[in-house]
């Protein structure tokens, strides 16, 4: 596990035992970088590489694989997010391609939402690969140096790559399995959907290192800080495969509604502290969804700060 | 109480037994309403048939709708066997709506085509 | 079986509105059986367009004629001794039935009067669901029975995805989630080992995405 494949500071961190740290942002729905330049700025110090999101909940935004390219010419180290929604494998292997020409080190495979989430719901969907084949497809771009198709590829791309995981989709049962799945297919690291129910998750992580699979890879929680109870509400009642327990929507709802924010990042940062301790945790991954102004004092609270020399 | 004079009646063994197209073939030949009568709804002896018959009777509405004849020229009525007062009531009724509405366009195009023949 | 869903007749009634000859023609198979394009319905369709354009003073001939099917030469050339009469036919077959009838009556006007929707089941009395795509590599040995192409929203080789809730799929709760069917049926079948082999990339040219298909049968062909 020791032997590094990437340029990623991402992998380096993680290998050398350290908890890892990542966040998220989402690039604009326009063409001015500005805005993602903005935000990878403000969190460059207090992580060790930025996600960013491939045309979210099917809203178009900037490719996210642009948006990485202003990151990476910046000096900060992304992780491109893709999903196999909008494009064949063709276009995939194309990206993948064109992310390795700016050295961008990590990937993010991801089977991402159904369009009729999105701003074009009367469109097609692509799906040639699922998530996990796209994951064996970027091993294999990688360590065999081979297209799909089977040609060698000048240059082969160096990618350290992940797999998204939802401990709190249905069926609960196959959620561990689908893990293992997602490592046997060559992810090496998870980065989970955002946690509330913070037993279910311990249950979920004690199955996974019942199994070893946190030996075979990094495996990073996701929180995401509630900015107020209606938020909590919501993510509790209209986002599929979401888990928010009601203590969460009740102790927010005990405070002013000025004071709710401040409550939610308190929430996250506890959770953070106590997720910690589990055996299993590699790392988080903070995703503030335009609140990214939040990320240095999470990252500061719980103790995470200032990310490691590698 | 007297049921109208210009009513044909057609008897069936349940209302089961109408199918959308014997309503439409009837607006085609130039009736001006028609209205389905069946047992009170939980009581057919053929268990279902009135309810079969009413929802035939909501889509002949539509239909008769769309083609600008007007769906408010069918309706059906729930009554029991005994209940001959009530009969005439809604044959009535039925008949004052008709007045109302006029001759149906089919008819009216069917005696201007006839017009022109002779 | 072909599942096909009746247009709505303000559609047809635009598009035979230049023709004063129709024939409208049926079919007495899948069309039948999903009640959209049966001997019953070219009836009550028929009668609906007499009365739309009698209403409007414009009357036009239209006649009524249902073919076993629309999908085999020796039936539709039963309508060819007739054809002459007509200025366009209105089709309720399947889309199939509609292009094989364009294809051997060339200079014929061909009208479809339902949408063609999908292959699916007979669910319950008034409910026709999709159950294949028609891949053209079936799969189903390996997953259960239940078809992830056709019935996961998503078509994930290896699912459920993250969206899968109480069973049912993120897009809608009217839609199960193939994946949670998938794995029911293989706890029912004992082979929940079976769920962690990884499904490979599919090849796809089979399926629409490698044009249009066929089959021959050179064993039969004389």
């Amino acid at each position: 596990m020791s032997e590094l494949y990437t340029q990623s500071r991402l992998e380096k961190v993680l290998k050398a035992g350290h908890l890892g740290v990542t966040s998220e942002c989402g690039p604009p729905r326009g063409s001015d970088a500005e805005e993602v330049k903005k935000k990878g700025l403000l969190i460059k110090d207090y992580v060790d590489a930025v996600n960013v999101t491939d045309n979210q909940t099917a809203m178009t935004r900037m490719s996210s694989l642009a948006a990485c390219i202003h990151l990476k010419l910046l000096g900060i180290e992304p992780v491109l997010q893709m999903v196999t929604r909008d494009r064949n494998r063709v276009a995939l292997q194309s990206d993948i391609l064109g992310a390795a020409s700016f050295d961008i080190p990590n990937m993010l495979c991801l089977s991402g939402d159904h369009q009729s989430f999105g701003d074009c719901k009367s469109g097609q969907n692509v799906h040639d690969l699922d998530s996990m084949q796209l994951v064996q497809t970027v091993r294999y771009m990688r360590d065999e140096g081979k297209f799909l198709g089977g040609d060698a590829i000048k240059r082969p791309p160096r990618i350290f790559v992940g797999a998204a995981a939802n401990p709190f989709a249905d069926p609960f049962e196959i959620r561990v399995p689908r893990l293992a799945k997602k490592i046997a297919c060559g992810a090496e690291f998870i980065q989970t959907q955002c946690i509330y129910n913070i037993d279910k998750f311990k249950e979920w992580m004690r199955q996974a290192v019942e199994r070893g699979l946190h030996e075979k890879a990094f495996i990073m929680a996701g929180m995401t800080p509630m900015k107020s109870v209606g938020m909590a509400k919501y993510m509790k009642n209209r986002v599929p495969g979401m888990d928010v327990p009601d203590e969460i929507i009740a102790r927010l709802a005990g405070v002013p509604k000025d004071k709710q924010a401040e409550e939610g990042i308190n929430i996250c940062v506890e959770h953070i502290l106590e997720l910690k301790e589990v055996k299993g945790v590699a790392g988080f991954h903070i995703m503030a969804i335009e609140w990214e102004e939040k990320v240095p004092e999470i990252i500061k609270r719980a103790g995470l700060y200032p990310r490691p020399q590698v | 109480m007297k049921i109208p004079a210009n009513f044909r009646i057609v008897r069936l063994p349940c209302t089961g037994k109408v199918d959308i197209i014997h309503i439409l073939r009837a607006f085609e030949k130039g009736v001006d309403g028609a209205f389905v009568v069946g047992c009170m709804e939980g009581d057919c002896h053929y268990n279902e048939g009135n309810f079969r018959a009413r929802k035939r009777v909501e889509q002949a509405k539509v239909i008769l709708d769309k083609v600008g004849v007007g769906g408010e020229r069918v309706k059906m009525f729930n009554l029991s066997s005994g209940e001959g007062p009530l009969f005439a009531q809604y044959a009535i009724e039925m008949d004052n709506k008709i007045k109302e509405l006029g001759p149906s366009p089919i008819r009216l195009a069917k005696q201007k085509k006839a017009k022109t023949a002779a | 079986m072909i599942i096909a869903k009746k247009k709505p007749i303000e559609e047809i009634i635009g598009e035979v509105e230049n023709y004063d000859r129709l024939l409208i023609l049926g079919c007495n198979e899948c069309v039948t059986v999903c009640e959209a394009g049966g001997k019953k319905e070219v009836e009550i369709l028929a009668s609906a367009l007499r009365m739309n354009f009698m209403a409007k003073g414009k009357e036009k001939v239209i006649d009524e004629k249902t073919l076993e099917r629309q999908c085999d030469h020796e039936y539709l050339e039963e309508i060819r001794a007739n054809i002459d009469k007509y200025d366009a036919i209105v089709s309720l077959a399947c889309g199939v039935g509609v292009q094989f009838a364009a294809e051997k009556y060339q200079t014929m006007p061909l009208i479809p009067g339902v949408n063609t929707v999908c292959l699916g089941a007979n669910e319950d009395r008034g409910l026709w669901t999709e159950r294949c795509q028609a891949c053209g590599s079936c799969i189903l040995a390996r997953t259960g029975g239940i078809c992830p192409v056709s019935r996961c929203a998503k078509r994930v080789m290896n699912g459920p995805c993250g969206g899968s809730t109480k069973g049912k799929c993120e897009i809608s709760k009217d839609v199960d989630c193939a994946w949670q069917l998938i794995v029911d049926r293989l706890k029912a079948l004992n082979k929940m080992d079976d769920y962690e082999i990884v499904a490979p990339i599919k090849d796809w040219s089979t399926d629409r995405a490698g044009g249009p298909r066929k089959v021959t049968r050179e064993d039969v062909k004389i």
